[in-house]
């Protein structure tokens, strides 16, 4: 469930810490700019210095909805037990914003360390902090003369800095430098040369005064960083996404991007032509209308969106349902409702997708936690939607999908494409050149279809959203409607087979308290539990849905508890009320506990201690 | 009047051996006389007489009495009625997924000009391989007869309600947006219609033809401006036109009084006569101009307003794979491991 297990038996923690005076391998870094200033590159070098350190990581970007003059943060947490989750207290602050840094500072805790801009003056602001100013401008003209590169530059000039305060070694700052800015020599030079300047700074001018330090450890060997929208990009892929069709939308827009340069690299026939076609559309109407037909005429056709675009393309998913399309829409998470904020994450969208569109509806959804299921869900997607024959939804969100993770190799599919239940000339010809489009033959309520383009007679059948019956005629038949609708029903009880299960950790014999989250609350909410168990003997079992619709053990896991903290990204309780309708009255009475974060930054694990503790508490 | 190449063959049997039957589709459920039923009738008889594969075709539509009529021919070509205005996005994905596809779309004044018009203009813009028609009668027939946005200004519902808002005209825009092949016609003039039909069936690109095609039921009064009456008093056809198809060039001597000849993608020729106008549809100028002047003087001008065959269409941007991507096979969609091995390292 998460890399805990695998870790403690790579490192014992107990081998790294024996001071008690030095905090090591354990701390969140936060950098606080204003966006357009080029900090990314900087945060991502250092990111991946720390990774190289073979000390886990995870970044997490806090960005506004703008280009360039607002304020915002990056979070680095370093954490040798593998715990990456967003952490809210702050060890090491970089103020760089003079918008924010008095309310950063403000924020600290006592006993952290703060590098800044010394013209900000904050060291008046403290005196339980740690205080480290440099002049960063001043350092970066020693880089360089262009007054347009000093600005970027002052940035890895608090590389240098806090590589010299927390022991990064530095051959790993120029191998991710090297790594982020790849054959551009010039850059490369430039970025090494303010990375040696923050450290010459530091060390004639700063002395070491917090506890936290780093140190090599062998905590990623074999890992790589990357993002949940690369991993779903680069999953779409090997699931052979051949009609990719997309609207620019937060945070959504580089799973379509970073697809499509996997497909410009890997996917082209032998004469260098493209198989596949990716088209930025108009709006997220045309864009779904475009995957769902593409998906209609046998091609491996999805979208990705978020949730303004989800609202829009309501009424063709509905049209895919009803008239048994595959399709696959991601929906990356942010928050709503309306524009709502664009930036930040929530899952604040799985009860509106799963029943999107008007009329009876329900749609598979599938609940990626990680990168690798990012990867995973990518081309099983396409696996489910072809077999099903409807629109299967893969909801993500902002921080699983933006935010940097370190992780796994992925696993390449260990399964043939499914292309479901599609009928060929052969097969018309064996049926005696007739087939009924909407007809349960199989008595898995899925029917069988035709490809446009099929070269025979009996092949063609027309597709519509109006009401239709096993032959796919129009029909206002009150009989046909409650046939096909009672049907697709059962289909979606074939669907609840076919999904992948929930992960279910326990103890035995089972603990009282229980847990069910999805998403990107895994990391926090494993987290968490290791706090619960170490620091006040709770045991709390976790179940994690990867789709919907449930697979039973769900509610085997709600009835065999006596207490279940059902963890939401939003403020409505959404996984609350789909059990509570999923189950109704199967339910015992006082069971589920609702936990509802939704102020838009990713779960993190004090939040659920404090929720568990304080329950458990009243329980005893 | 026959077609010009008719003389070639038997009458009841294409090339394919398929007589016009095999191009039928069920029967219509729309009012009896309805301007839509000459135009599906016409559809059957452009696709018989041009050879086309019934299979290859894909009949794609909105929402509407028009978005209806892919019911009505063809029944042995896959249709989608799709959700109202949104046929240009669902002929794209349909045409993305198998270019050897023949696309054909129905839509209305309403799905068209209204819900739809955003989609119809990026449909144009990328010059996708389609034939997009217009059945346009002025008004919303199957919500019983509100103005559309193809009304002409001061013309009159049944009740009296007066159009006080100009008219949208499609062909303008059409032209405008980058069509490359533009066409106006009337459901009351089959032989320019199925010539323009099989024009557009041989053309590469996106071929709009918006016809006059009266509602008998709302929009068929005396000052209605989208009636048969008024279509049948006003027509004004730019030119007269002869589809040519390839396979009969040589056999046919160059008939008197032609004055332009443009082969299309196939082969395949139009063959213009001029009338009064003098009218060239290959000056995109000329066009705009001539449908401006239409609108300014309330003309019905019709025929084969503009073509271009120069332009490329969005299947050569997109830079294709000649293989239908629907068609691919696992090992052409799905890269070996080596490549996630390598796509892996560079993660590292």
């Amino acid at each position: 469930m998460s890399n805990k297990t695998a870790l403690a038996e790579e490192v014992a923690p107990s081998e790294i810490e024996s001071d008690p005076e030095r905090i090591v391998n354990d701390l969140a870094i936060q950098v606080a700019t204003v966006n357009g200033s080029g900090s990314q590159s900087s945060n991502l070098v250092l990111l991946r210095a720390l990774f190289r350190m073979g000390i886990p990581v995870g970044g997490k970007n806090l960005f506004p909805s703008n280009i360039a003059g607002l304020p915002t943060w990056f979070t680095i947490r370093a954490n040798r037990d593998g715990w990456v989750a967003r952490k809210r207290n702050v060890d090491y602050l970089v103020a760089l914003n003079p918008q924010t840094a008095i309310r950063d500072v403000e924020s600290l805790s006592p006993g952290s360390a703060v590098v800044y801009e010394e013209s900000l003056r904050l060291e008046r602001r403290r005196d339980d902090l740690v205080f480290y100013p440099a002049p960063f401008q001043e350092l970066a003209a020693e880089v360089t003369r262009e007054v347009r590169l000093r600005k970027l530059l002052a940035n890895m000039i608090y590389v240098g800095l806090l590589g010299e305060l927390l022991s990064i070694e530095v051959e790993e700052i120029f191998g991710a430098i090297d790594s982020q800015f790849r054959s551009k020599k010039a850059a490369v030079e430039l970025n090494r040369r303010a990375v040696e300047i923050g450290i010459r700074h530091a060390r004639e001018n700063l002395v070491k005064r917090d506890p936290f330090t780093l140190e090599r450890m062998d905590g990623n060997r074999g890992k790589i960083l990357i993002d949940g929208n690369a991993a779903a990009g680069l999953g779409a892929m090997f699931g052979g996404a051949s009609v990719a069709t997309w609207y620019p939308i937060t945070p959504s827009s580089s799973v379509v991007e970073q697809l499509t340069g996997f497909l410009k690299r890997y996917r082209k026939s032998p004469d260098g032509k493209a198989t596949y076609a990716v088209v930025q559309a108009e709006d997220e109407l045309a864009a779904v209308g475009m995957a769902l037909a593409a998906g209609w005429a046998g091609a491996r056709a999805m979208t990705a969106t978020s949730g303004p675009g989800i609202s829009l393309m309501s009424e063709f998913v509905g049209l895919g349902y009803y008239a048994e399309i595959p399709l696959v829409i991601w929906n990356i998470q942010r928050v709503g409702p309306s524009t709502g904020l664009p930036t930040r994450t929530a899952q604040g969208d799985i009860l509106s997708t799963y029943a999107l569109s008007h009329g009876d509806t329900k749609h598979v959804c599938l609940l990626p936690a990680s990168t690798r299921e990012c990867f995973e869900f990518g081309w099983r997607a396409f696996d489910l939607a072809e077999r099903l024959q409807t629109p299967v939804f893969v909801l993500s969100d902002l921080d699983l999908g933006m935010n940097i993770w370190a992780t796994e190799p992925f696993e390449y599919p260990d399964r043939p494409m499914d292309r479901g239940k599609v009928l060929t000339r052969e097969d018309l010809e064996r049926l005696g050149g007739t087939f009924q489009r909407y007809a349960d033959v199989d008595g898995d309520a899925i029917p069988y279809r035709t490809l446009p383009g099929t070269e025979h007679p009996g092949a063609a059948y027309f597709t519509r959203g109006s009401g239709h019956d096993e032959s796919a005629e129009y029909t206002e038949s009150e009989e046909a409607y409650v046939r096909i609708m009672t049907r697709l029903d059962r289909k979606f009880e074939t669907a609840r087979e076919m999904v992948p299960p929930p992960v279910v950790d326990q103890a035995e014999p089972v603990s009282p308290l229980g847990i069910i989250g999805f998403g990107s609350s895994d990391p926090a909410i494993e987290e968490a539990r290791n706090r619960l168990r170490e620091d006040a003997a709770i045991e709390m079992d976790y179940l994690r849905p990867r789709a919907l619709p449930f697979c039973p053990s769900v509610l085997d896991f709600i009835t065999s508890h006596q207490r279940v903290v059902v963890l939401d990204q939003n403020r409505d309780g959404q996984l609350l009320q789909l059990l509570r309708a999923e189950y109704g009255d199967r339910i015992p009475p006082g069971v589920l506990r609702s936990l509802r974060h939704y102020s838009g930054h990713p779960m993190d694990a004090q939040t659920i201690v404090d929720y568990v503790t304080e329950m458990e508490i009243g329980a005893a | 009047m026959p077609a010009p190449d008719a003389s070639s063959r038997p009458r009841k049997v294409n090339r394919l051996g398929l007589t016009p039957s095999d191009y039928k589709g069920k029967p219509s459920t729309l009012c009896k006389g309805c301007g839509h039923d000459a135009i599906s009738s016409q559809l059957i008889r452009a696709f018989f007489e041009s050879d086309v594969r019934p299979h290859q075709v894909a009949k794609l539509s909105g929402i509407g009495c028009s978005s209806k009529t892919p019911a009505y021919f063809l029944n042995h070509s896959h249709g989608f009625n799709a959700v109202h205005g949104r046929m240009p996005s669902v002929a794209t994905g349909a045409v993305l997924a198998n270019r050897q596809l023949v696309a054909v779309g129905v839509s209305g004044d309403g799905d068209t000009a209204s819900i739809g018009i955003g989609q119809f203009v990026h449909l144009v813009r990328r010059n996708l391989p389609l034939i997009y028609i217009v059945e346009n009668n002025g008004v919303y027939g199957l919500t019983k007869g509100q103005f559309s946005a193809t009304a002409d200004e001061n013309a009159a519902l049944r009740s009296g309600e007066v159009n006080r808002l100009p008219n949208i005209d499609l062909c303008g825009m059409a032209i405008e947006l980058g069509a490359t092949y533009v066409a106006r016609s009337f459901a009351g003039d089959p032989k320019q219609l199925v010539a323009l039909l099989r024009g557009a069936l041989s053309h590469n690109g996106t071929a709009v033809i918006d016809i006059l095609s009266p509602c008998v039921t709302f929009n068929n009064h005396a000052g209605s401006t989208k009636s048969y009456t008024w279509g049948k008093d006003n027509e004004e056809p730019i030119h007269i036109l002869d589809f040519v198809p390839a396979m009969d060039q040589i056999e046919v001597e160059y008939e008197e009084g032609t004055d332009q000849e443009v082969q299309l993608h196939d082969g395949s020729w139009v063959r213009l006569r001029k009338l009064e106008r003098g009218y060239d549809p290959t000056d995109r100028r000329a066009a705009q101009e001539l449908v401006l002047e239409a609108n300014e003087k309330n003309l019905f001008l019709t025929g084969l307003l503009y073509l271009d065959t120069s332009k490329r269409t969005f299947l050569d941007s997109l830079e294709l794979c000649d293989e239908p991507l629907a068609l691919l096979s696992e090992d052409q969609l799905r890269p070996p491991p080596e490549v996630l091995d390598e796509v892996v390292a560079s993660y590292r």
